[in-house]
């Protein structure tokens, strides 16, 4: 079929730049089959991460004419026969080699979140949950942790000084999902603020919008959660009662603005 | 030389090394884990319709006493009868042992575990979310790790085993994200590196499916066992070309779909053997019911065991009513409603709408057999995992016995979880108050000089060509039906591939470098690859999944060997070696099979009768 041109960066945390490489292409590819006919004829050495090839395991995450796509799921036919294609490595990673960045900040964030902690069983020694309750919960656990909402995050994506405090959409999808768990037993409310800094999402969307999932990050995670801490930590009666019944919770008197940035440090 | 102490290594992320290394450190291990590529993106993440357990949920008619008789059935009863036992009788608990950890599984109406309709299982008996449970299943074991603190070792590959003083001694390898090298001294080491589908052109595999377990483990001294038994799931996309062999969940066909051939006929009727005869429906009015009620009802034979399926759709293309692209139609669409697909499948509606421009609520989809398992891998005893070798372990993929000549549906999930906790259990076991052997300096040198030497030489081919070869060679070749001319010139293919590997050539450095990584990859594959030609040319008979069209018929004489693959002083050795008989009670419960069956001649020549 037709030849097509893409434009891939190469090089490695030095610095690099764009390269033209132009190959045949078959009807249905996507863009990741084009990067792996470059390896095959031109670049065996083309550095990219992939798996599984259909957009389930979240490996061969870029930026593709500058949008954060998955590389297995974005078909050539979309763009114009005539356009130029770049692809780059994530910007909010630091790059390891072409279009492979060092994500291990999300596997350090990862380390930091209290793991589900199960209620007592049922008393006929079973565990009952219902498919609304599911439902709602499946939808983060569809997360297939391919990090375009981390990169595309404002919060740490032109500001590496904010990474060390804010965990980013991904992890408040987690925490969304272990604090809306039927069965979990785990207080986070507290660490959700201070740890994750849930306070610094202005609820830009930018993360539900790139979500190859189609989770709705803001909507059903973050804001839920962000009423979850008002209510938690500024409700003078919840506040109250919470004194009253754990003293060690370390919450912040009631009337503490939501999010800002001296309350990320208390722990 | 980076180098890592630890009592138990285990090699692989997927859910059977997850599973072990929870269990290694639950029993005090120091555990290190290796991880192909980053955590969580193991080849487990792509399974789709559920972990088989017979929980008796939705009929409570289930026990393990079914699960194991459909398990031995489904794999023409050359399983290793004591894993099929152990499998069926632990896989409930196991899956509950996740909910403990957070995991969710889709609930029936009462807020228990529900449960679906798979190939080969008498009652719907599979736990699964939606058409996404690998990815629930991986990110469970995943956090669970996490909690635990284990050691992961992303990105790092392993290319050598290392033996001293009889036993196992310790691992080499690399990581990719700087290229250097890895040295692991370990007591015990457990094999979890799955499968070895990459050397097949049409796979429902990724990447990282080189056989590399199996390689290795042959080259420490372990056997390897029913090497020609090649899962071709039956239905795998067949267009456009650029996602030829992405899977199709089987739950399609366990959620009403049927499978239907240019003329529209639902042809599987006309492919059901006499060995399934007495449980299968017999018309289409009976097959729909059976979804409904199976006491009156007997199985559609949309949803026999794969390796059924996978020749009834071969034979039906080869007969000229395939469709333009090569496959058969699935058609769920014209059998539920599009709310009831998107709900149950809703990762099959993306990926069809997405890479093949097809509503599967709308319009029928086009499948075809892809390369999806291997039933043979390292032969381990029953309970422990242990391999032929003092301290390596094997569980999930890279092991062989628990499914004979044919894994049903379900089945690998939870083969995962059973076989990866004991794995880890007895590995952990084995490297209490012992110190890993002392490996030999020479021959850590030698495997490292190995590993660079596709960077230092020039002037040769580029991997990625007899990659490509391999794949056309064992697809042409050792595929759905074999013949001994055909696995001769495979033979001969491989030979001349293996002497080409060694002048190889690839450019760039040693930091993630795929060119080099490909390189190291053939040699595991071109190694397995081999050995499952002198296996299927061996076994002179047609049984799950290796049929010859030269030995159409089912031998019963062959029903009580293993081929057995060892590799002595450099050169593969293949002997037949005899399987344990089950005791009188579990024997009993396959009573009812006929000990004799036969593979119609018709599926190997070209259509039904």
């Amino acid at each position: 079929m037709s030849d097509r041109t893409l434009r891939v960066w190469r090089g490695d945390a030095a610095g690099g730049a764009f390269r033209d490489y132009t190959v045949p292409t078959d009807e249905g590819m996507v863009v990741l089959d084009v990067i792996h006919r470059i390896q095959a004829t031109e670049a065996p050495d083309l550095a990219v991460r992939w798996n599984c090839k259909a957009g389930k395991c979240g490996s061969c995450s870029a930026e593709i004419n500058g949008a954060p796509k998955l590389m297995c799921m974005t078909r050539m036919n979309t763009f114009p026969e005539d356009s130029e294609i770049t692809v780059a490595p994530m910007r909010t990673f630091p790059v390891i080699q072409d279009l492979v960045t060092d994500v291990s900040f999300n596997y350090e964030k990862a380390k930091t979140i209290p793991a589900f902690k199960p209620k007592p069983k049922e008393a006929d020694g079973t565990r009952r949950m219902y498919q609304e309750e599911v439902d709602r919960v499946q939808e983060f656990h569809k997360c297939i942790e391919c990090f375009l909402c981390q990169n595309v995050c404002h919060v740490i994506r032109d500001h590496e000084e904010n990474k060390q405090a804010f965990s980013g959409p991904r992890f408040f999808v987690r925490l969304a999902a272990l604090e809306m768990h039927p069965l979990d037993a785990n207080d986070r409310t507290a660490l959700i603020r201070a740890k994750h800094g849930l306070g610094f999402c202005n609820i830009t969307k930018c993360c539900t919008e790139v979500c190859p999932e189609h989770i709705k990050i803001t909507d059903n995670a973050i804001i839920p959660l962000k009423e979850r801490m008002v209510s938690e930590f500024y409700d003078p009666l919840a506040w109250v009662k919470r004194r009253l019944s754990r003293s060690d919770s370390g919450a912040p008197a009631p009337g503490a603005a939501v999010g800002s940035e001296e309350a990320q440090g208390f722990e | 030389m980076e180098t890592v102490e630890c009592d138990v290594l285990v090699i692989g992320a997927g859910g059977a090394g997850l599973r072990a290394a929870i269990e290694a450190s639950a029993n005090g291990a120091k555990t290190a884990l290796i991880c192909k590529s980053l955590l969580g993106k193991a080849h487990t993440v792509m399974a789709e319709g559920g972990i088989a357990a017979a929980l008796g949920n939705v009929w409570p008619e289930d026990n393990w006493k079914v699960h194991f008789r459909d398990t031995m059935r489904g794999g023409k009863l050359l399983n290793n009868w004591r894993m099929a036992q152990l499998h069926a009788q632990e896989a409930p608990e196991r899956v509950l042992e996740l909910e403990e950890w957070g995991a969710m599984f889709d609930r029936t109406k009462e807020g228990l575990i529900l449960q679906r309709d798979f190939g080969g299982h008498r009652y719907a008996r599979l736990a699964h979310v939606g058409d996404r449970t690998g990815l629930e299943m991986i990110r469970t074991l995943q956090n669970e790790a996490v909690r635990r603190g284990i050691d992961v070792f992303m990105e790092c590959t392993i290319q050598k085993l290392f033996t001293a003083d009889g036993r196992i001694a310790g691992a080499l390898g690399y990581r990719r994200q700087t290229g250097e090298v890895i040295l692991f001294r370990a007591t015990a080491v457990v094999l979890a590196t799955g499968g070895v589908g990459k050397a097949w052109k049409i796979t429902s595999n990724s990447w990282e499916y080189t056989g590399d377990g199996m390689a290795m483990a042959l080259d420490a001294g372990a056997d390897l066992i029913d090497m020609e038994m090649v899962q071709f799931h039956p239905t795998g996309m067949v267009w456009p070309p650029s996602v030829r062999g992405l899977l199709v969940t089987e739950s399609v066909r366990g959620d009403g779909g049927t499978l239907v051939n240019s003329e529209g006929r639902r042809f599987m009727f006309d492919y059901v053997p006499a060995f399934f005869r007495a449980e299968t429906a017999e018309t289409e009015a009976e097959a729909d019911a059976w979804y409904e009620n199976k006491k009156d009802n007997r199985r559609t034979p949309d949803l026999l065991p794969r390796d059924e399926v996978a020749r009834a759709i071969n034979a039906e293309v080869k007969a000229g009513r395939g469709t333009p692209h090569g496959g058969v139609f699935l058609d769920i669409a014209s059998r539920r409603s599009a709310d009831y697909i998107r709900r149950r499948l809703p990762s099959m509606y993306v990926q069809f709408k997405e890479l093949a421009d097809v509503d599967i609520t709308a319009q029928p989809m086009e499948v075809g057999p892809t390369c999806h398992y291997i039933m043979g891998g390292v032969r381990v005893d029953g309970d422990s995992a242990a391999s032929t070798v003092p301290g390596l372990y094997a569980a999930g993929e890279v092991a062989a016995g628990l499914h004979g000549a044919n894994r049903l549906g379900g089945n690998s999930l939870s083969d995962l979880l059973v076989f990866g906790r004991r794995a880890g259990l007895h590995a952990a076991e084995y490297a209490r108050g012992k110190t890993a052997a002392a490996i030999d300096r020479g021959q850590i040198e030698a495997a490292e000089r190995r590993m660079s030497a596709p960077l230092e030489r020039s002037g040769g081919e580029n991997p990625y060509a007899i990659h490509a070869e391999l794949q056309e060679c064992m697809q042409d070749l050792v595929g759905i039906i074999r013949t001994e001319s055909e696995l001769d010139e495979a033979l001969e293919r491989i030979a001349a591939l293996r002497v080409r590997l060694e002048h190889v050539t690839v450019p760039g450095g040693r930091r993630y470098n795929p060119g080099w990584h490909e390189a190291m990859d053939l040699d595991a594959m071109l190694a397995i690859a081999e050995v499952c030609a002198r296996a299927a040319k061996e076994r002179t008979e047609s049984r799950g999944g290796h049929t010859r069209s030269d030995h159409p018929k089912t031998d019963p004489a062959w029903g009580t060997v293993n081929v057995v693959v060892r590799r002595r002083d450099g050169r593969l050795s293949l002997e037949r070696e005899p399987l344990s008989s089950p005791p009188p009670e579990l024997a009993a419960l396959l009573a009812d099979a006929p000990a004799q069956t036969k593979v119609q001649p018709e599926l190997v020549e070209a259509g039904p009768s």
